[in-house]
């Protein structure tokens, strides 16, 4: 029997989420709504009677103080559209899309003595006050109430159906696939109809291989192949040959490459080869070295693919799947700080420039957000930095990277599957979500992939994973298992492939926990159900292993063994579905050759007139998009949860100035931190990925600088967001990128870590194809000494003296300055890596002198931007004189000198009484005392004629920066 | 007699997350600390007994999915609800931090009986509770607080102190305005948030409208606290968002008197 409660906020409760909603509404441009009421929906399904259901009200989930609530098993009497001044719409989760709530709800009822539950859906009423037409209503409905690849409005007389997801066959029958006998176009079929994204040239050797068994393959076994030949699991692109052209200032140079990944990014730590580096490229995460006990490791994804179909979701499950790396590396690590860097396009984009298929940026965004909110927050990870970018080109395709840093004891960085060890899943029940997940982030979206794809959408549950995390931890310090990998995209088959890579496995598929029954075997063994990792536990080990979990309410069960057989075998009610060679699956991959071609784009430097006003060109910096502040976001992360916090995402005297990286103590009674920064520009890489990469490793490492740092304990991770790699100019320009990455980490002597990529990042609706631009966020994690040393941008008081620290080149392209004028420019900055690192080096020992009161890294925006940032953040005005900034370039004027963003550069406060000390340990490094620090509220700035060419209030420069994504 | 080692038991379930630092803040002033999952207690492998300060950390026990606290809010009624009396009657303390002040409230073990007529009945029914804040987000910003130092936990504290909150449901409502007065006439009203000077805040210094800007009460005895800002978290000098502003550089932060209090409490009185 199904009973539902509807609950009520009493009269005179203020709800805040009425008004999230109607203003929604009204950005959808229907003002005619005036109203919203939302009640809360709970189905209570099971052996259940009225008594019962009113006390699992009172006691449970009704807050007698604020709400009220009402019940029916009488689903006739309802209906969705009523009275003509109110619209009722009730939203529900689609069947078998994971409800968040369900599971604590069903404990909770549980422990009220009610054994009779069995499941439980919630939902939402809304109702809406206003008159608005059938049509307008289905738009609210999409548009704002609902996403309808995971959720659907609620028909009462088909409640009972919806209500469990229907098992498609319980008959049990094994599907082989005809490969034998097809020929090419039906190989290409097969492919395409099954998803599985496989190329012709893969799709032979697979049936040559099957030629050689003299037998078709399963739809299992085929599906496995794809899965592990993905794109996403085995980047194809970075391990195969590419033969790259490139065209340089007219002369062409052809050069073959054999592994992308292996000849610029693996190579740079090779050569780099430092002592702290632990495990890289090797792991679910880099590790290096942090005190005498421990460890720290660092990882960072993508979720793209999914966010852009359901934002929440997409995040939520993309941060949910970080975590879940660091739980797996090495023998598990605790993860301490999570890190995030989203693309978007503009949040005012007109909705009528929104592709159809793709939901609204501004949707996209707040959804991103919430689900990063509610996963991080919910498993008290501390998000302690991030950044957000906006750029047109990304509405089809937005980015979400999603990092996460752990520490593990160095004793359980190792691991290694035995022989005769059993395989034992934990966490989450396997359900019929997420299939497809990983063969789908390796195809491009089209308007139709909302519509195919919906399986690979999932909602993710924290408090799960959380469960895991509490009990993983306790079975490591008890050395309970030897392995331990999560599963992620591909599910049981990447993880159990990876696992038993070496040795081999037998799996029975009838073990595996499921959400609800009716799952094909295919389903079980491809499922992309979140909240799980797959474990190798010996033997004598197991009860007590089980027994960890029990007492932590996680669900282990052991579903298989790792065998000496080199196969991997797959068993359902007793027949074996899968009989594949863990060396074919593997190495038998063909190595393709992909072209690639690199034209530098031609491009010019606009003339802007010499006598714009610059006053306004600074505030139109500071409200730039990507320059302004993300404190309407950063807030609703909780950034102090495990009690590591040093430098906060906000500083200086009122807690809203933007600091540079963030700085973390792991162990609360030891001072040795760490810092997080990251580097992402993708205006540069429009003019030349190259030194976009540089740029982005410059700045990574520039913000850890800024809080004193030291360059030479910093590793890095590098992160490709690209478009299609099959188009040649896409590949050449992510090819340049990989160059930069090379060059720059070698000269820095920063070893790349870890590394991930996510290509295929085009929308194509008919003919047209919008490619996102070639993204590269590179990451960075150092280790600081000492935590009271570090350093933060707001300037720390009036008189003192403020250094420009490295050389200001002309160099506006890509720059914020020239966006505000509308365009691109061509002169992108370079790095001088042998300056840039002595500049780094010579103020990381003044700030270990203590000669720095303040410092903030010149990025977007240029001086002019970190100037304004270090005094509205500290509350001190400034007077300055460009003529006094170390400048090399054709053209000396006063808005190149303001604006351009040239690398490793800095502005440093110094106190009077340190400036011989702080000069003498400068040294050779370019650097000038530019002005001073004034108690007087106003920005004042001398320009090369030394006539005035800025003078605003502080707080007109602080508003211009707070004001634009203040939501 | 003096107890050699205060013992803290910090309670655990699915979904708490503030354990560890709050732990952390207890052993700093010497007490000895264990975190233990509910389960444990429960099956009664673990005795609360045995300790002298129960904590109920931060987190999101059970997701907050029905509302906040109140899965846990009942476990604690439903199956540990004599043992639980036993400890308050025997004048042991208790703390509730955010979530932790939460699952009190919902429990009705916040703010207890009100008067002498409750008090006799035994009268534990909810009367108050924690809900989604104003701003309708979770805030995680820092809060200047006013302090009523009569209670046990709050003693020798500061006027004003300055303490971050990161909290989705943290607006403290009442049943009735009875109810309200008699919290504030008995003094049960801990914390309030204020001004930089102790004066009356707007949003965000109050972070989500509660009633008369309560951030925290205790029960009639002081000895029970609950509070939604996070002491845990400005426990060392380094926790304070301007530190690096400060010129005098201390070892601890402006929340770490409330766990000194508590240690010391149990010091003296067992």
């Amino acid at each position: 029997m199904i009973w539902r409660i509807e609950i009520k906020q009493k009269n005179g409760v203020f709800d805040p989420h009425r008004d999230s909603i109607q203003k929604s509404i009204e950005e959808l441009g229907l003002t005619s709504i005036t109203d919203v009421i939302v009640d809360r929906i709970f189905y209570l399904h099971g052996d259940l009677n009225e008594t019962l259901v009113q006390k699992i009200a009172d006691e449970l989930l009704v807050d007698k103080i604020t709400q009220d609530y009402t019940y029916t098993s009488n689903f006739i009497s309802l209906n969705n559209t009523n009275d003509k001044e109110w619209k009722a719409i009730e939203i529900s989760y689609n069947p078998g899309v994971m409800d968040p709530v369900e599971a604590s709800t069903v404990k909770g009822i549980r422990d009220l003595g009610c054994q009779g539950v069995t499941s439980v859906r919630t939902a939402q009423k809304y109702y809406l006050k206003g008159k608005v037409s059938k049509q307008k209503l289905d738009l609210i409905i999409n548009k704002v109430l609902s996403n309808k690849l995971i959720q659907h409005v609620v028909d009462y007389k088909q409640i009972e159906k919806n209500f469990m997801p229907v098992a498609t066959d319980n008959k049990f029958e094994l599907l082989l696939v005809e490969l034998l006998k097809a020929n090419d176009s039906k190989l290409k079929k097969i492919s395409q109809e099954g998803q599985l994204f496989l190329n012709l040239d893969e799709m032979k050797t697979i049936q040559k291989h099957y030629k050689k068994l003299k037998r078709n393959p399963t739809d299992v076994e085929l599906e496995t192949i794809a899965q592990t030949w993905s794109e996403h699991c085995f980047h194809k692109t970075f391990r195969g040959n590419i033969r790259y052209q490139s065209v340089e200032g007219g002369k062409k140079k052809t050069t073959l490459i054999r592994n992308l990944l292996k000849s610029t990014i693996v190579k740079a730590t090779k050569e780099i080869n430092k002592s702290w580096c632990v495990s890289v490229f090797d792991d679910n995460a880099g590790v290096i070295k942090f005190d005498k006990d421990s460890h720290v490791c660092i990882k960072v994804e993508t979720h793209n693919h999914p966010s852009a179909l359901e934002p929440f979701g997409g995040a939520n499950t993309g941060i949910g799947g970080v975590i879940r790396d660091i739980l797996g590396t090495g023998l598990g690590a605790k993860p301490i700080c999570n890190t995030d860097v989203f693309c978007f396009a503009s949040p005012d984009m007109e909705f009528k420039d929104v592709p159809p298929g793709s939901l609204h940026p501004k949707r996209v965004m707040k959804g991103v957000v919430s689900g990063v909110r509610d996963y991080g927050n919910k498993m008290g990870i501390p998000t302690v930095n991030g950044s957000i970018l906006f750029d047109e080109k990304f509405v089809g395709n937005p980015l979400v990277y999603c990092g996460s840093v752990g520490i593990l004891p160095k004793d359980k960085v190792k691991k290694k599957v035995f022989k005769g060890d059993l395989v034992v899943v934990v966490g989450g029940k396997t359900g019929r979500d997420g299939i497809h997940g990983a063969t789908f982030s390796s195809g491009e979206l089209t308007d139709e992939s909302e519509v195919v794809s919906s399986g690979a959408v999932q909602i993710g549950d924290p408090i799960q994973e959380k469960k895991v995390l509490d009990a993983l931890l306790k079975a490591r310090d008890k050395n309970l298992y030897t392995s331990i990998t999560d599963c992620g995209a591909g599910g049981l088959s990447s993880a159990i492939g990876e696992m038993g890579q070496e040795l081999g496995a037998r799996i029975d598929l009838d073990k595996v926990p499921l959400k609800y029954d009716g799952l094909r075997y295919m389903e079980i063994w491809i499922s992309e159900s979140q909240e799980r990792l797959v474990m190798s536990v010996s033997p004598k080990n197991v009860d007590k292993f089980l027994q960890v979990f029990a007492d932590e309410n996680v669900e282990a069960t052991v579903i298989g063994e790792f065998v000496d057989s080199k196969q991997l075998g797959l068993f359902f009610h007793g027949c074996q579905v899968c009989d594949l060679s863990m060396e074919f699956l593997f190495e038998g991959t063909p190595r393709i050759t992909k072209e690639a071609v690199w034209k530098t784009p031609r491009l010019s430097e606009p003339k802007i007139p010499l006598k714009t006003d610059l006053n306004v060109k600074l505030l139109e910096a500071l409200s730039h998009y990507n320059v302004c502040s993300k404190e309407w976001v950063v807030r609703q992360y909780d950034h102090e949860v495990q009690g590591g916090s040093v430098i906060k995402p906000f500083v200086g005297r009122k807690n809203d100035g933007p600091s540079d990286a963030a700085v973390i103590t792991p162990k609360l009674d030891s001072n040795k931190g760490l810092a997080i920064s990251n580097g992402i520009n993708v205006r540069f890489g429009m003019i030349d990925p190259f030194w976009m990469a540089a740029s982005c490793i410059d700045e990574a490492l520039r913000q850890i600088v800024s809080v004193g740092g030291d360059v030479s304990k910093i590793a890095i991770l590098d992160n490709f967001c690209w478009g299609n790699p099959d188009k040649p100019d896409r590949l050449g320009s992510m090819v340049r990128a990989s160059l930069g990455c090379y060059k720059a980490a070698v000269a820095y002597q920063t070893p790349f870590i870890s590394g991930k990529d996510s290509l295929y990042n085009e929308y194509t609706q008919g003919k047209k194809s919008i490619a996102i631009p070639g993204t590269i966020l590179i990451s960075a994690l150092g280790i600081i000494e000492d935590v009271s040393k570090t350093i933060t941008m707001d300037f720390k008081g009036h008189d003192n003296l403020i250094y420009c620290v490295g050389q200001t080149y002309d160099e506006l392209g890509g720059s914020i300055y020239l966006d505000t004028c509308g365009s691109l420019g061509k002169n992108v900055p370079i790095v001088n890596f042998k300056q840039g690192l002595k500049t780094f080096q010579a103020l990381t020992g003044a700030v270990k002198k203590r000669l720095i009161a303040s410092m903030h890294d010149c990025s977007e925006g240029g001086l002019a931007v970190a100037l304004s940032e270090m005094a509205f953040s500290g509350g001190f005005g400034v007077s300055v004189r460009l003529d006094h900034v170390p400048y090399k370039g054709k053209t000396k004027r006063n808005d190149n000198i303001l604006f351009s963003e040239s690398n490793s550069r800095f502005l440093v406060e110094v106190d009077p009484k340190n400036q011989k000390k702080f000069e003498k340990q400068m040294g050779s490094v370019p650097h000038r005392c530019i002005g001073t620090t004034e108690k007087t509220p106003e920005f004042i700035v001398y320009g090369v004629k030394q006539d005035v060419c800025l003078n605003v209030y502080l707080k007109d420069l602080k508003e211009a920066w707070k004001a634009p994504l203040r939501f | 007699m003096a107890a050699k080692q205060p013992k803290v038991i910090v309670l655990r379930t699915a979904g708490t997350n503030c354990d560890q630092e709050t732990a952390f803040a207890f052993k700093s002033f010497g007490a000895k600390v264990d975190c233990v999952h509910i389960n444990q207690l429960i099956n009664k492998r673990v005795k609360l007994n045995d300790y002298h300060i129960l904590a109920i950390p931060g987190g999101f026990t059970y997701g907050d999915d029905i509302e906040s606290g109140r899965v846990l809010a009942n476990e604690l009624c439903l199956f540990l609800g004599l043992e639980l009396n036993q400890f308050i009657a025997d004048g042991k303390i208790v703390i509730g931090i955010c979530n932790g002040f939460q699952v009190l409230v919902k429990a009705g073990i916040l703010p207890g009986p009100l008067t002498e007529v409750e008090e006799l009945a035994q009268d534990h029914s909810q009367k108050m509770t924690l809900t989604h804040n104003d701003s309708g987000k979770f805030e995680a910003r820092w809060t200047y607080l006013k302090v009523n130092n009569k209670s046990v936990w709050t003693k020798d504290m500061e006027d004003v102190v300055y303490i971050p909150v990161a909290h989705a449901e943290g607006k403290f409502l009442v049943k009735d305005n009875n109810a309200l007065n008699q919290l504030e006439s008995n003094g049960q009203v801990a914390f309030r948030y204020s001004t930089r000077t102790g004066a009356r805040p707007t949003y965000p210094m109050n972070p989500n409208g509660s009633s008369e800007d309560i951030a925290g009460i205790t029960d009639t005895t002081g000895r029970i606290l609950g509070m939604m800002p996070h002491p845990e978290r400005h426990f060392l000098f380094h926790h304070h968002p301007r530190w690096t502003r400060k010129k005098n550089r201390t070892k601890f932060g402006e929340g770490a008197k409330i766990f000194e209090n508590g240690v010391t409490y149990v010091k003296k009185n067992f």
